[in-house]
């Protein structure tokens, strides 16, 4: 394919009520790029994923995706999606793990087909990535918040898609499977080659593995590659000590846009 | 005890009618409980009733009309209240729920009118209101029966859509699934459910048969499949033990199908708090 764009914002504008949430956005994910998407508390980044997944219409502007316009998408078995608040689904719901992740293949069969006993395989195999396969009995709401989101990584991985769009996908994973779960994304991204797109506000760990940066602030204050973003950083924050934190410096962002 | 079931038309009627909606009704009833719709089967129950009370105005009022099973048209404002539901809730994007009690006021709002109008506050209205093992006609049963069959086609056609739409809206929207449609479709299934379910439990009851197995069924169950079964199980059960007894008794069947939900709902609270406790004492927590 000579145009390999997995996602294309063309200057897309959007409110909610009155005020722009997101402001003549312009920025594009290639095949194969790991992107990660920073920015303050009420930047657009969520806003912004949104849009690229259709669940919001662009007051003025566009978005492909996979070269089509959102709004005739139906190629969905090729997107993962890893929503920002894992409370968002129906938490006294009675489905065991298993039959969670397998949800994941929806979009993959389509309708009018059926799971079969070949999809609870896959199933298995998805959470064996996340290290949840022990839990495939379990139901999920008597999980950990950290154990149900390993399970809807797994959920969004099952159908093998080609692009994965997370929405902080690691809030209340600890430390040791924040790491793993960084190692597992690299994986996916070089073996596999999925094209990944991830909002973070751990900026320091996520610019470490991520080959592309995109700054959110209403607009895209900064597009490039992760080295570039720490040159941009490096630049325009000479005058911040070395000490001082990733917080800090995240915030900082937000002053210059 | 069972053998006069087998031997009167009109209780084979009721047999065969109760043991289809004690299939379909906690089937569904399960979809409706943990997409946490309980009470749009209440409200759509009510305006089942206000569609009775239409036909009987009819028949009263129109010479022409006569011997309308008033089965029907309730079965036809019930479809009607699950698209006007579907409409206000969609008016009232952050306060949904409100759809619910425009509809079942409005509903008995009317009913009470269109009842007095026709004078039909008589044992007729009793078993409408709480079931009856001698109401339901052959061609009742039937009818019953289609609904069954398109019920069960569909929920097992559109089953992986309607887990994933009562699980996580935003994951059905990014599967591709046509939530709107499904959602349409699921709720013209409860509507003609309800009104199937009428003649046996009753309109005050109906929603009873449909979530208090459910409620049972979310004790125990491991999966989502299992909540299933045993919802249908336990709504079977109740069917027929209930139908049973309101014969022999002489009571409407609506009260006993629901005690014995009841009973069942108690004895899985209770059983799974001993085997709860009886676990700790093992291990000495
Ligand atoms: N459903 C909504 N209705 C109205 N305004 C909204 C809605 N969702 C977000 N906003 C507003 O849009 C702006 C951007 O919000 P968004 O959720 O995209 O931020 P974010 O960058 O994802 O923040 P965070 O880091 O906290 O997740 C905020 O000012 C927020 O108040
Ligand atoms: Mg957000």
């Amino acid at each position: 394919m000579i145009d390999c764009k997995i996602v294309k914002v063309n200057s897309v504008s959007f409110k909610y009520e009155k005020e722009w949430a997101i402001k003549h956005a312009n920025f594009t994910v290639d095949k194969g790029q790991f992107v990660a998407m920073i920015g303050p508390n009420g930047s657009g980044k969520s806003t912004l994923v949104n849009l690229i997944l259709g669940f919001i219409k662009p007051n003025i502007g566009s978005i492909q995706v996979f070269n089509q316009s959102i709004k005739q998408f139906d190629d969905w078995k090729e997107i993962g999606y890893i929503s920002q608040q894992v409370n968002r689904f129906n938490g006294g719901f009675p489905a065991s793990v298993l039959e969670v992740v397998k949800s994941g293949l929806v979009s993959r069969l389509g309708m009018f087909r059926f799971l079969k006993r070949e999809h609870t395989q896959k199933a298995i195999e998805a959470l064996k990535i996340v290290e949840m396969e022990k839990f495939a009995k379990a139901k999920i709401g008597e999980l950990s918040g950290g154990q149900q989101q390993r399970v809807f990584i797994a959920r969004a991985l099952v159908s093998d898609p080609s692009l994965l769009i997370l929405d902080e996908p690691t809030v209340g994973i600890d430390a040791k499977h924040v790491n793993d779960f960084y190692d597992l994304l690299g994986r996916l991204n070089k073996k596999n080659g999925i094209t990944l797109l991830m909002i973070s506000h751990d900026i320091g760990t996520i610019t470490k593995h991520a080959t592309h940066v995109v700054c959110v602030n209403k607009a895209i204050s900064f597009q490039g590659t992760s080295d570039e973003y720490k040159q941009f950083n490096k630049q325009n924050f000479t005058h911040v000590h070395e000490h001082m934190d990733q917080q800090l410096i995240h915030d900082h962002v937000e002053v210059t846009s | 005890m069972f053998e006069v079931f087998f031997k009167y038309e009109f209780l084979q009627n009721a047999a065969v009618t109760g043991m289809l909606v004690g299939l379909v009704g906690p089937l569904l009833g399960v979809f409706i409980v943990v997409r946490r719709l309980s009470l749009i089967a209440d409200a759509l129950s009510h305006i089942t009733l206000t569609g009775i009370a239409a036909s009987l105005l009819l028949e009263k009022k129109v010479a022409m009309i006569t011997d309308l099973n008033p089965v029907y048209l309730g079965m036809v404002f019930s479809v009607l209240g699950a698209v006007l539901i579907e409409r206000i809730r969609k008016m009232y994007k952050n306060y949904e729920e409100l759809a619910i009690p425009i509809i079942l006021s409005g509903g008995i709002g009317l009913g009470v009118l269109l009842i007095s109008l026709a004078d039909g506050f008589n044992t007729d209205l009793f078993s409408y209101l709480f079931g009856s093992v001698a109401a339901v006609s052959r061609s009742n049963m039937w009818t019953v029966l289609i609904i069954t069959i398109i019920v069960l086609v569909i929920v097992v056609l559109f089953y992986k859509e309607l887990f994933v739409l009562s699980f996580d809206e935003d994951h059905a929207k990014v599967s591709g699934v046509k939530g709107r449609w499904i959602h349409l479709l699921f709720i013209l299934m409860v509507a003609l459910v309800i009104a199937s379910s009428m003649q046996v439990v009753g309109i005050l009851l109906v929603s009873a048969l449909m979530t208090l197995p459910v409620a049972s069924a979310l004790k125990i169950a491991k999966s989502f499949k299992q909540t299933i079964a045993l919802s249908v199980l336990f709504g079977e059960t109740s069917v027929l033990i209930g139908l049973v007894l309101a014969y022999h008794l002489s009571v409407p069947p609506g009260g006993t199908i629901v005690m014995i939900t009841i009973l069942i709902l108690i004895v899985t609270i209770v059983s799974k708090n001993v085997s709860t406790s009886f676990f700790m004492v093992k291990e000495g927590v």
